[in-house]
């Protein structure tokens, strides 16, 4: 439905233009607050747009209607399937420290008789969103690497996913597919899994969602890596260059800085690194979710 | 350097991570801490504990896939802790004597707490500390704490009144003015309290009670105006005027000399004089009570204005001011309601009798007398000198507050 992304020539703009998918009101605090600090001590021409997907976000950045976004780790891997059909070159640029090595879970009730993936055959499983890297595509590909077959139409499958389609379109960035799949646990016709990623886990537990004790990791996923910041065709060099410097300088002993990047959740920005998605590149193939040119495959994809 | 930590069946879901936090506390970063444990999700709560909080996995410990404990976790410690309180400071010392000046981006943290850099100053006005202090705040505030009185039960209510019509118009009357003197004496110290930063705790806490004194003044003022089932007296609009320039005065130490010195200190002897005339047990309580908390407002007006002049004689040429200006503002007004006056003389003669009437008037004189001295008595301490404490002690309003 959104394949026919046309490659136009960048509007005539100067400086930076970020693109930010708006998953929660305080992304407009971040980027105020990001922008004024780099227009202001950085003396980057920088602005920033919002989306409300990020589907819309990619397709901006390979067209060079934004000249960089911040991206969830499936849209760098869309991002880079769309570049690479049409012959545009991304540069990533940096990633969060807390974008690395992450993992997700395979939990079950903590009495429950599955004790290994493979017991999961006939079993439903609860995911999150059906586009979250995290707590669908990649625990479900994990699954499949068990032999199992787990779909949500039926049709061949001998594992049921439940999915909990919160926040379609935000890449798993919206927590609450991922709460349901979990408290799906406990709940009326409850799953015999759920897939969460590993700060989850332990954030539910703190949150009684999941009562310390109730669930035991049945697997885990390899780490992966997950948001990274990538500048597009438009991007002049030497902004992205500065723009980049500027991250990875961003001090957490700033007192104007730490409340911004508390919220975005990191201490330090890192300089990218690439062989975090291969899992999901591998994830998204299995799923049939985007095509090797970058169009979206997935029927029930509706961002 | 390194250390080890063994969290025995506890899990970071369930306060393990307070262990954690502790044994990493007294390592630099870098440092390396060994968890051991049997909490079967130890691992995959720890590697998303440390990612959040900025610290790292070791190599080895990372690229491990078992989920169990069995194999100690080694976290290498990071740099977000010490980076987020490297330029925190004190603010001042808890136990005072308070800075000389309080610093807004301390905001709201207690005196002496170390506060994180950071977050938004406090937009108090009042933030030197000759301008609010006083060295005996603390004492006062003691002594205001130990001295809270419950209006229920400090008062005999039920007492017989047993006093004729007209002369409980009388002290109806004059607590139908006492009450609206009170509201005053509660939103004064209320908004100076409002900016004032909280570094100067005890002031902070002072203008609290003092708040608090004057809404049970207000109270039992009213209580007893109601006590013999009429209607409350009247309020001039001249007496309301001459209150409200207290409320407009912008100044702390003004605002407080104003109200605290020359008014409260003028109610002194007010209170004390329909005390001692009071012709009902319930009239003698609520002004005996009013006369012992409003004596610490005047220390504190007094003590603090005195304190601002020792550091700044020339302070004194500004206090003169307010008492011109807020002369000059009601120069037009007729100061005290004629029926507050004439309730004072009614009260003190006792009767109509015109021999008693003639007491009553003489009683009100000496009083005004009082009033006067005891004006002049407080400015001179405060640094007048004598003809000029005389001078401004003439110009205060005729409405005694």
């Amino acid at each position: 439905m959104t394949g026919s992304v046309s490659v136009q020539s960048s509007v005539s703009r100067q400086g930076l233009v970020l693109g930010a998918v708006a998953y929660d009101p305080k992304v407009v605090t971040i980027w105020d607050g990001f922008r004024a600090w780099l227009r202001g001590p950085g003396g980057l021409d920088f602005d920033y747009v919002l989306y409300s997907n990020y589907e819309r976000q990619v397709e901006d950045l390979v067209a060079g209607r934004v000249d960089v976004a911040w991206n969830s780790p499936l849209a760098w891997v869309r991002a880079r399937r769309l570049a690479t059909a049409r012959g545009v070159t991304l540069t990533p640029v940096t990633m969060r420290d807390t974008d690395r090595d992450l993992r997700s879970v395979v939990a079950v009730r903590a009495d429950s008789p599955v004790g290994s993936l493979t017991d999961l055959r006939g079993r439903t499983v609860g995911t999150g969103a059906v586009d979250s890297p995290q707590s669908t595509l990649l625990p479900l590909s994990l699954l499949r690497a068990a032999g199992l077959r787990p779909t949500a139409r039926g049709g061949g499958a001998d594992v049921q996913v439940r999915r909990f389609d919160i926040g379609v379109g935000l890449h798993g960035d919206h927590i609450g597919g991922e709460r349901d799949a979990a408290r799906a646990l406990f709940g009326a016709d409850p799953v015999d899994a759920a897939c969460v990623i590993d700060s989850n886990l332990l954030l539910f537990a703190r949150e009684g969602v999941l009562p310390s004790g109730s669930v035991r990791v049945l697997a885990q996923t390899p780490p992966y890596d997950h948001c990274t910041m990538t500048a597009g065709p438009s991007a002049d060099d030497t902004l992205t260059k500065r723009f980049g410097e500027l991250l990875l300088g961003m001090d957490y002993g700033d007192q104007d800085l730490r409340p911004l990047l508390d919220l975005e959740g990191l201490t330090q920005w890192l300089p990218p690194r690439l062989e975090g998605y291969a899992q999901l590149e591998r994830a998204v193939d299995e799923a049939g979710f985007y095509d090797a040119e970058g169009t979206i495959r997935a029927s029930d994809y509706r961002p | 350097m390194r250390a080890t930590t063994d969290l025995d069946g506890l899990g970071l879901d369930d306060g393990g991570h307070l262990l954690v936090q502790r044994a990493l506390e007294p390592l630099p970063p870098g440092g390396r801490l060994t968890v051991t444990g049997r909490h079967p999700a130890l691992r995959v709560h720890l590697t998303a504990w440390c990612r959040e909080h900025g610290h790292r996995l070791a190599a080895d410990t990372e690229t491990s896939a078992a989920t169990g404990s069995d194999v100690p976790v080694e976290i290498i410690k990071g740099t977000a802790g010490e980076r987020r309180w490297h330029d925190a400071q004190r603010a001042g010392t808890a136990q005072g004597p308070p800075d000389q000046n309080a610093d807004p981006r301390w905001g709201l943290a207690a005196r002496g707490a170390l506060v994180e850099a950071g977050g938004p100053p406090i937009g108090a006005e009042w933030t030197e500390r000759e301008h609010v202090w006083a060295d005996i705040a603390p004492r006062l505030y003691a002594a205001a704490a130990a001295s809270q009185w419950d209006p229920a039960t400090a008062v005999n209510w039920t007492a017989t009144l047993d006093v004729p019509d007209e002369i409980d118009r009388a002290v109806v009357q004059l607590m139908t003015y006492l009450v609206e003197n009170e509201q005053a004496a509660l939103i004064i110290p209320a908004r100076l309290l409002s900016q004032l930063h909280p570094h100067f705790r005890e002031v902070m806490q002072l203008l609290a009670t003092q708040a608090a004194d004057e809404a049970r003044h207000v109270e039992v003022f009213t209580r007893r105006g109601l006590l013999s089932g009429g209607l409350l007296g009247t309020s001039s609009a001249g007496g309301r005027a001459s209150l409200q320039t207290l409320l407009a005065e912008p100044d702390f130490t003004t605002a407080s000399f104003l109200l605290s010195v020359l008014g409260e200190g003028t109610f002194l002897d007010l209170l004390r004089f329909i005390h001692e005339h009071a012709p009902d047990p319930v009239t003698a309580d609520v002004t005996r009570l009013a006369l012992r908390d409003e004596a610490r407002h005047v220390a504190f007006g007094v003590s603090h204005t005195a304190h601002l002049v020792t550091t700044d004689k020339s302070y004194l040429g500004v206090l003169r001011q307010s008492v011109e200006r807020r002369h000059a503002a009601l120069q037009d007004t007729a100061g005290l309601n004629s029926e507050v006056f004439d309730s004072l003389v009614l009260l003190a003669a006792g009767s109509w009798e015109p021999a008693a009437i003639r007491r009553g008037w003489q009683a009100v004189r000496r009083l005004q007398h009082q009033m006067d001295e005891g004006r002049r008595r407080r400015l001179a301490y405060i640094g007048f000198p004598d003809d000029e404490a005389a001078e401004l002690s003439a110009l205060h309003t005729r409405n005694f507050m």
